[in-house]
């Protein structure tokens, strides 16, 4: 039991860790909290099944999806957050963000229609059983990918132009733009990085659950961002950290508890426990208030 | 007639909620997005006091207001201790924990929400819908004279201070903490007591009535019409309020219709309709010759 929710709770911490990565370096970048982020994880879902309908193979799925998701980010960034980001007024972003989820949710509705589509994708793992545990094929293909995805992020951030770009921008964007860096393409590429993460994580839970429905971004959109509060806004491994805990507590809750205690709440009552202790967040070394 | 009476009050409570987050949201800069908490814990708080303890609907309005005020009282504790955008996270947790408790607490009815409360009684008159028309406007009215107040003494100017520099008014001596907290408590209060009509105006509540949509629609208000700005508000909830209505005939497509005004608002004009610095109020002050700046 405690083994099995182990695993549960850390599959469901690395889908949240996918998405809240891209809120995240948004966040670290541009200060904006891109709710709308969330339907990129919905897009890539519907991407990915049209793709794999198409073809039958999930590395073309998860293309579709990724490709789709990174060129609608950059769009957004181009023509609405990088025009109404204002650093003193940080409330018009996010009104643009949730206005821009809306449209989105309702255009994957009219296109696709309010029906539940299914994901019957074949998986490239087996079913495990260690022992009493049993790991499910589209468990382990969420923990195999996020686990490539995290030390994929980790080279981009740590040993590219671009990622160097991102980290220096994080720090601080006018210096960043006097030493050359070129913000622009920082911008772009966290958009767009950001946006195919979440991308990602929406066809693996779309495998994961065989189902792709307009809403199923509603739970996500205002659950990462109360993980990316929790994990130090604009910190990626905060990010991770942050999104195993909320998913093992989730697991654990459901598990042990039960449904007596609604787990989606979860993370925000842990988020507003830890806020009044620590205002800054869990995962940062302080300073960060301004 | 009655469809009519029946519009006329629900857009009431909608532009209540719309002034009183207005001043919250508009008049400090406290970015509020769980409005609907507020809204919430009033209606609760008077289908609890008239279902379980007998209270009339005039004295749920007081546990309705005092009820909401405690929690907007916490929050705004809470609020002077975060940035802006933690305190937007958190308004929206409060609001999906509010939910939560009201959708599984047995007290607050579960899933089944609270049914069978009686309409409000004045001299041997049971309230129709003519009467809530009547009395939701009339708390309109009123809340827009404590709105115009609320600017006009220098809690007004204090509140919006602090919206524009808030370390400037620190400097000035002036103590933005009770500012900021007073306009959480009142701003909250007003809900409670939209929620407080609304509990009465339904007979029935259940928890996905203040779902997090409901606050954004609340925040859709303020931001339409102009943060700030009290008439900008009033237009904004009138607006929003009947475009289900006139919106019927496209209801497929009133979301996509919701989100776009969000955007487009925000892309082009931040400040709204009428709030200061935008296209029609800069228009209005060109025509009277005058500055009409912090109106």
């Amino acid at each position: 039991m405690f083994l099995q929710q182990l695993v549960n709770g850390i599959t469901i911490g690395s889908l949240y860790s996918l998405v809240a990565l891209g809120l995240t370096m948004v966040y670290g970048i541009m200060r904006v909290l891109d709710i709308a982020n969330a339907g990129a994880y919905v897009l890539g879902a519907y991407l990915g099944v049209w793709g794999y309908t198409h073809t039958h193979s999930l590395p073309v799925a998860l293309l579709a999806g990724v490709i789709g998701a990174a060129l609608v980010g950059y769009l957004f960034q181009r023509l609405i957050y990088t025009p109404v980001n204002r650093p003193d007024d940080p409330i018009v972003p996010l009104i643009a963000s949730i206005g821009l989820f809306i449209v989105m949710e309702d255009l994957f509705r009219l296109i696709a229609g309010p029906w539940t589509l299914t994901f019957p994708a074949r998986l490239p793992f087996q079913r495990l059983a260690l022992g009493g545990v049993i790991v499910t094929g589209s468990q382990l293909t969420i923990l195999a990918t996020a686990a490539v995805l995290f030390l994929l992020l980790w080279l981009v951030l740590n040993k590219t132009k671009i990622g160097l770009g991102w980290q220096a921008t994080a720090q601080d964007t006018e210096t960043s733009m006097a030493m050359g860096i070129n913000t622009r393409a920082v911008l772009a590429f966290a958009f767009g990085m950001g946006y195919a993460f979440s991308a990602i994580a929406g066809i693996l839970v779309a495998v994961h659950h065989n189902a792709v429905f307009p809403t199923m971004g509603d739970i996500p959109s205002y659950k990462m961002l109360a993980i990316v509060v929790l994990g130090g806004l604009g910190n990626p491994l905060g990010a991770i950290l942050a999104s195993m805990l909320i998913g093992l507590l989730e697991a654990f809750v459901g598990g042990y508890v039960g449904s007596s205690i609604p787990t989606d709440a979860l993370a925000f009552m842990a988020l507003i426990v830890i806020l009044l202790v620590r205002p800054q967040g869990l995962f940062t070394s302080g300073g960060a208030a301004k | 007639m009655n469809y009519w009476m029946v519009l006329l009050t629900t857009v009431g409570i909608w532009v209540l909620l719309a002034l009183s987050l207005n001043i919250i949201t508009g008049e400090t800069g406290q970015p509020n997005i769980g409005h609907a908490a507020f809204f919430g814990i009033g209606a609760y708080a008077a289908a609890v006091a008239g279902t379980r303890y007998g209270v009339s609907f005039w004295g749920a309005l007081v546990i309705a207001m005092l009820a909401s005020a405690a929690i907007g009282g916490l929050l705004g504790l809470v609020s002077i201790r975060l940035r802006n955008d933690f305190l937007a996270i958190t308004t929206i947790g409060l609001n999906f924990v509010v939910v939560a408790v009201f959708q599984t607490v047995p007290y607050f009815g579960g899933a089944m929400g609270i049914g069978g409360i009686k309409p409000p009684q004045l001299g041997g008159l049971s309230f129709g819908p003519l009467e809530f028309a009547i009395v939701s406007w009339v708390l309109v009215g009123l809340v827009v004279l404590l709105s115009y107040h609320l600017q006009r003494a220098w809690f007004g100017y204090a509140l919006r201070a602090i919206r524009d520099d808030e370390a400037a008014v620190e400097a000035m001596g002036i103590n933005v903490r009770r500012y900021k907290v007073l306009a959480f408590i009142i701003g909250a209060a007003l809900a409670g007591l939209a929620g407080c009509v609304y509990a009465h105006f339904m007979t029935f509540i259940s928890s996905t009535d203040f779902s997090f949509n409901v606050s954004v629609t609340i925040l859709s208000m303020v931001v339409l019409g102009g943060r700030g700005s009290v008439l900008g508000v009033l237009l904004g909830g009138v607006l929003l309020g009947i475009a289900p209505e006139v919106f019927r005939f496209i209801s497929n497509f009133r979301l996509l219709v919701f989100g776009g005004i969000l955007v487009l608002v925000m892309r082009f004009s931040p400040s709204g309709l009428l709030g200061q610095g935008s296209w029609l109020r800069e228009r209005f002050a060109r025509l009277r010759g005058a500055d009409l700046h912090g109106g």
